[in-house]
């Protein structure tokens, strides 16, 4: 791209996509799983174990819990920008979040694609 | 219409004699010819000289007596007196620094206007007489233009309100736009450049408080709406 000007941080339409593209993944996960709910009329444990026992059920799982953390952070961290000035606070704050949202990340896979 | 009496309760604040601001209430008695917030106004100027607002155009088009009617922001120049409630709670725009009564400090609010480059840059030799347009290249900027720079917009947005050094505003918003918008201009990639930062245009979060309080009836958040459109264009 010629004439390009290098002015402020240039994430600013990369977070922006990133939670309109997040939150369709989620959506999408949420239709197939209520989906999935109504055509099983409500699903007994033994059902609810096979379902997740199959791997691409993994698979978009781990893809829309990724998305989640994802739009998470982006709407976090917009929040801490919007509403928290003192430099300090807001790096702790940013930081909490990443270790919360990453923890959060470990424990799902675990569940997840644990035996 | 008739006279009438109008109750009032206006924000008063003179930082070299006051601690704190307070509201004051006042009466003012209005004759069949008065009709806008601002006559009631210049007539209760009379009562008490030491009332400070700005006005001057008193017809909707130079924007200087913007301020707070009843919660709203509004010029009081084109609001109609006896559509609002009474008491009328007159506060100056929120957001702003107060220099005194309703008369605020604009200058962070015209600062962001002026970072985004209110004026066509061409970097193309100048045409003997002007650089012409299509009609339909210059219906685009219809709901552009027109604006009036009275920061009604601006000091209703809470981001604005968050961030007034690094989020440039609805009004600035809708100004960059108006020139992005413009074929005349060709400085589109660097005005682009210029906004993508998670806080300068990306701070609007959509909530459209521009869009209700606008005396002249434009819509920023349709105009940032435009510009992130261009950006997600430019990338694709």
């Amino acid at each position: 791209m010629v004439n390009r000007q290098v002015v402020g941080a240039h994430y600013g339409l990369r977070d922006w996509l990133v939670q309109r593209v997040t939150a369709v993944i989620m959506l999408v996960y949420a239709v197939a799983i209520v989906a999935f709910l109504v055509l099983a009329h409500g699903a007994n444990y033994a059902q609810w174990q096979q379902l997740f026992a199959c791997g691409w059920v993994k698979v978009l799982t781990t893809v829309t819990i990724l998305a989640l953390l994802w739009h998470a952070w982006v709407g976090l961290r917009d929040i801490w920008m919007d509403y928290v000035q003192h430099i300090g606070l807001r790096l702790t704050l940013h930081v909490v979040t990443i270790l919360w949202l990453v923890s959060s990340l470990v424990y799902a896979v675990k569940v997840v694609w644990g035996a | 219409m008739t006279t009438r009496t109008i109750k009032f309760s206006i924000y008063r604040f003179d930082p070299e004699k006051d601690a704190k601001p307070y509201m004051k209430d006042y009466t003012v008695e209005l004759d069949a010819t008065e009709h806008k917030l601002l006559d009631a106004l210049v007539k209760l100027k009379v009562l008490d000289d030491s009332v400070s607002f700005r006005r001057s155009c008193r017809e909707g088009v130079c924007g200087s007596d913007a301020m707070n009617i009843n919660g709203k922001n509004g010029l009081a120049c084109v609001t109609d007196v006896d559509s609002l409630k009474q008491p009328i709670q007159i506060r100056p725009l929120p957001g702003l620094p107060v220099i005194r009564d309703l008369i605020v400090d604009m200058t962070q609010f015209f600062k962001q206007y002026h970072s985004i480059k209110p004026y066509v840059q061409n970097d193309t030799p100048a045409p003997d007489r002007e650089r012409l347009q299509s009609q339909e290249d210059r219906k685009e900027l219809d709901g552009l233009y027109e604006c009036i720079l009275c920061a009604c917009c601006s000091t209703s947005c809470p981001s604005f309100w968050w961030n007034p050094d690094k989020f440039v505003g609805p009004a600035g918003l809708l100004a960059a736009y108006r020139f992005i918008a413009d074929t005349r201009d060709t400085a589109t990639n660097e005005r682009l450049d210029n906004l993508e930062d998670p806080y300068r245009l990306f701070r609007c979060h959509t909530i459209m408080n521009c869009v209700d309080v606008c005396p002249k009836d434009l819509n920023p958040t349709k105009a940032i709406g435009k510009i992130k459109d261009l950006m997600v264009k430019r990338i694709a």
